[in-house]
């Protein structure tokens, strides 16, 4: 079954179909023409300084940077935590918490950002950044319990006994073995998270009160076709920042995989 | 002894409580909590400026009963079901060719390779769709040039097709990876004893690779089924107005119409469709779940 040079070829058109939007992203953004549409008319940096000059923009990209940075840490702390009891204890019940805990990997996010703006709402209290913090930990905690699961499955738990018995206390043995062992895990799953809350639109479009992100602005934006081009090159801007941080993440990945001299098998998931 | 061990394993499990709960509280405040809140909003009425907290099912009357919304979630559901199958179809392939054709040291770039356009600008993405299949678009622009065709094909952008491309596009590397990771699992030598016992290609993959994989193939499908009813960006952008989706409806009523309890009624109830549905589907197919770790 699936031999042959077809096989390839259909590989091959497959990856053409993943990759042609983050393609056309950057041949757009250097593009010297107001209209987004081929035939291509020269290239230009132009957009780049539109974007130097929008107060706006400023603005959301700060909230956004600021949104998914406490999100990644907030979230990264939590997966720790259910990470380690999901490798390490058992007790009745662990399982059904746990996956509990990562519903909101297969759930709706419409369905995610409407209860949290019911309940906000409700509870008298206004929107704000952190609204949309909330929900950006709610969804990135999974993914970095799924990252770091790997992490905390590899260590060696012997290196934590030799610690306990060389008379060190268990908050001690975590401080100064454990944590250094996933460490790899750790960054990875802070710049996952990162990536994922810098990105987000649909919980953060409901949850936004007066302080746009990044996406809401570009959202807000899209209406306009004369601010198209500009768009395409934030657009290109974010994705040179995603791939960066996503290398970096898979580097720190594959690194922890290696420090606990494991095989290296797959992906984030 | 055993009483020694007894209590040793409680304060070990006592402790995995412990650093549980904080994660686990939090899912609890901000998924739980607030189910359940816009379920009782679901059951009140709106009126103007207050909520009428007498409990009602108009909501639910409404959300069942007028053909509007009738309309809008039986084409939701088609969509969801049409980029399920197509995503789940053209996934298979995909995760065969990683997990069967790529040297074993390759797999883990190539997953990453095929993840991420996942990650990469979700609304820009959507929008360059726009672009790709528009009337002065890429694919228009590259048949007129190529002369298989004289005017600009309309039907591929502001419909349902597009609808199903689209989230299609974006929702298929969590269709590869669960199918990946249950192709990776199988035994090799199954397949070589298979090949020994007289099966050829097309057997052999029909009664052994087909079967082990289903529980991947099962993932996939529920992980890409449930959240592709929730997108509201992909049928703006891309859907015209016979594209449009339920939660386009549910995304109008909690915003500009101001009729919050509808808009709960039609969340809850689209996903209590689509869960019952992926419910069906797991239960119909249970047989290959069997002996799994």
């Amino acid at each position: 079954m699936f031999r042959g040079k077809l096989f390839g070829v259909f590989i091959a058109v497959f990856l053409v179909f993943l990759y042609a939007p983050t393609l056309l992203l950057p041949i757009f953004a250097f593009n010297d023409s107001s209209i987004v549409s081929f035939p291509l008319k020269g290239f230009t940096t132009e957009w780049f300084g539109v974007l130097r000059d929008t107060k706006p923009l400023h603005v959301a990209a700060k909230n956004s940077l600021f949104i998914a940075l406490t999100s990644a840490f907030l979230a990264t702390i939590l997966g720790t935590l259910a990470a380690r009891v999901a490798s390490r204890y058992k007790f009745p019940g662990k399982q059904a918490a746990i996956g509990f805990i990562m519903v909101p990997m297969v759930l709706p996010e419409i369905i995610i950002g409407v209860s949290l703006l019911v309940v906000i709402i409700q509870m008298g209290m206004s929107l704000s950044l952190w609204s949309i913090i909330l929900g950006h930990v709610l969804i990135c905690t999974p993914f970095c319990i799924a990252i770091l699961n790997g992490a905390f499955m590899n260590l060696d738990q012997s290196l934590e006994e030799a610690s306990f018995d060389l008379g060190h206390s268990k908050l001690k043995t975590f401080w100064l073995i454990t944590i250094p062992l996933v460490m790899p895990g750790l960054v990875s799953s802070m710049l996952i998270s990162f990536t994922i809350s810098l990105d987000e639109f649909i919980i953060a479009f409901f949850l936004a009160g007066t302080e746009p992100t990044l996406p809401v602005y570009i959202w807000g934006q899209l209406r306009f076709p004369a601010k198209l081009p500009s768009l395409m090159a934030l657009g290109t801007i974010l994705l040179v920042l995603s791939l960066f941080l996503l290398g970096l993440a898979e580097f720190f990945r594959r690194r922890g995989v290696k420090r606990t001299g494991q095989m290296n098998s797959g992906g984030f998931l | 002894m055993i009483a020694k061990l007894n209590s040793w394993r409680k304060s070990e499990s006592a402790q995995g409580v412990f650093l549980l709960s904080p994660t686990f509280l939090f899912a609890v405040a901000l998924l739980a909590a607030p189910l359940i809140m816009v379920l009782s909003l679901s059951f009140w009425t709106q009126n103007y400026l207050d909520l009428d907290k007498t409990f009602t099912l108009a909501n639910y009357k409404t959300a069942w009963g007028e053909p509007i919304y009738q309309t809008l979630m039986a084409r939701s559901l088609k969509i969801s079901l049409f980029v399920t199958a197509v995503t789940v179809l053209l996934a298979f392939p995909v995760a065969y060719y990683v997990s069967f054709r790529v040297r074993p040291e390759k797999k883990a770039l190539w997953i990453f390779l095929i993840t991420i356009p996942f990650w990469t600008s979700y609304l820009m993405r959507i929008f360059l769709w726009k672009v790709i299949l528009g009337y002065n678009g890429v694919v228009n622009g590259s048949l007129l040039a190529t002369g298989i065709i004289d005017t600009p094909l309309s039907f591929i952008l502001y419909n349902q097709n597009a609808v199903v491309l689209t989230l299609g596009h974006a929702w298929i590397p969590f269709a590869i990876l669960p199918i990946f990771v249950a192709l990776e699992k199988i035994d090799r030598s199954l397949l070589e004893a298979a090949e020994d016992l007289g099966d050829g290609p097309v057997r052999r993959f029909m009664r052994v690779t087909l079967p082990l994989a289903m529980p991947g193939v099962m993932a996939a499908t529920v992980i890409v089924f449930i959240p592709t009813i929730g997108d509201y960006v992909t049928p703006r952008l891309v859907g015209g107005t016979n594209g449009l989706m339920i939660s386009n409806m549910i995304e109008l009523q909690f915003k500009k119409a101001n009729n919050a309890p509808l808009g709960a009624a039609l969340a809850l109830s689209a996903m209590f469709i689509v869960s019952a549905i992926a419910a069906v589907f797991v239960f119909a197919n249970r047989k290959y779940l069997k002996g799994r770790d």
